[in-house]
């Protein structure tokens, strides 16, 4: 590969990687917060007092 | 197993693109007039075609939707919309440092960006919608029917640059110009590296729609805390 306009192309793909990074910690990190509110909620429903 | 068979397609999505990545970067000859930055196309192309397909995923499971008022519909589409809407992001800020190279410009209010970045708004605000309503019927019914019109906004963009003369450069691939316009081996790798996106967006998806069930038990679970309290 020659190195004209390489600079460009570094640029282009980096971006292209950036995003689909960004979004699948997106996607990890709700999963997370998620998955700790259930755990919050089940914690919550189980202590309180049955009617 | 649907777990396993979801990392399975993942692993295999990623091994896809380094040997993808390997044949770009290491293998392909540079474009004649461009020179090394026409690569920025094998992550232009086909993360549009891709996205093209989570946008028509979602119109269809809307219509679904709103006959059969089965959630697994909803779930579907609003999953292939937001993963839709990440791949249409790379398609604009990929195509926006390819035209800043080859024109001098980040950006033009032709025919073809225009339409593909009002396209893109459109669904972000498909998104923005189903955060604004509460009630989840209300919510699926309201964001299936703005899915159905908005894969007209998907229609007019891939048609603008033969309706309207744009500055965006026409189709190149042989099924579009029934010649060859370009060399076949780039062909292929465009075949290629779609392959590898589509099948990245099928675990993308996947994934997204167990973050939807998953978030609809958390609502379950607070109506049932609420109804305790």
């Amino acid at each position: 590969m020659d190195q004209r306009n390489f600079e460009y192309m570094f640029y282009g793909l980096a971006a292209a990687w950036t995003i689909l990074c960004l979004y699948a910690l997106l996607l990890t990190s709700r999963g997370r917060k998620i998955q700790s509110e259930i755990d919050h909620l089940k914690r919550m429903l189980d202590s309180s007092p049955k009617k | 197993m649907r777990d396993k068979l979801i990392y399975g397609a993942g692993i295999f999505a990623a091994l896809y693109f380094v040997r993808n990545l390997y044949v770009i970067l290491l293998q392909l000859p540079d474009e004649a007039m461009q020179g090394a930055v026409y690569r920025i196309f094998f992550f232009h192309l086909p993360p549009y075609f891709t996205a093209v397909a989570c946008f028509l995923g979602a119109a269809i499971a809307s219509g679904l939707y709103l006959k059969t008022k089965n959630w697994k519909y909803d779930v579907f589409a609003v999953s292939a919309t937001e993963v839709g809407l990440a791949l249409a992001a790379i398609n604009l800020v990929t195509g926006m440092i390819w035209g800043r190279q080859q024109w001098g410009i980040w950006w033009t209010w032709d025919a073809r960006l225009t339409s593909a970045l009002i396209t893109w708004l459109i669904y972000l605000g498909y998104l923005m919608l189903r955060e604004g309503i509460k009630d989840p019927s209300e919510r699926a019914k309201n964001s299936a029917v703005l899915s159905i019109f908005a894969f007209f906004a998907v229609y007019f963009t891939y048609k603008a640059n033969e309706w309207y003369r744009t500055q965006h450069p026409g189709p190149v691939l042989t099924i579009r110009t029934g010649k060859n316009t370009i060399d076949p081996a780039m062909q292929a790798m465009l075949f290629h590296n779609l392959g590898a996106f589509l099948l990245l967006a099928v675990v993308l998806v996947a994934v997204r729609m167990n973050l939807e069930d998953s978030q609809r038990a958390v609502e379950s679970l607070r109506r049932r805390a609420h109804a305790i309290a």
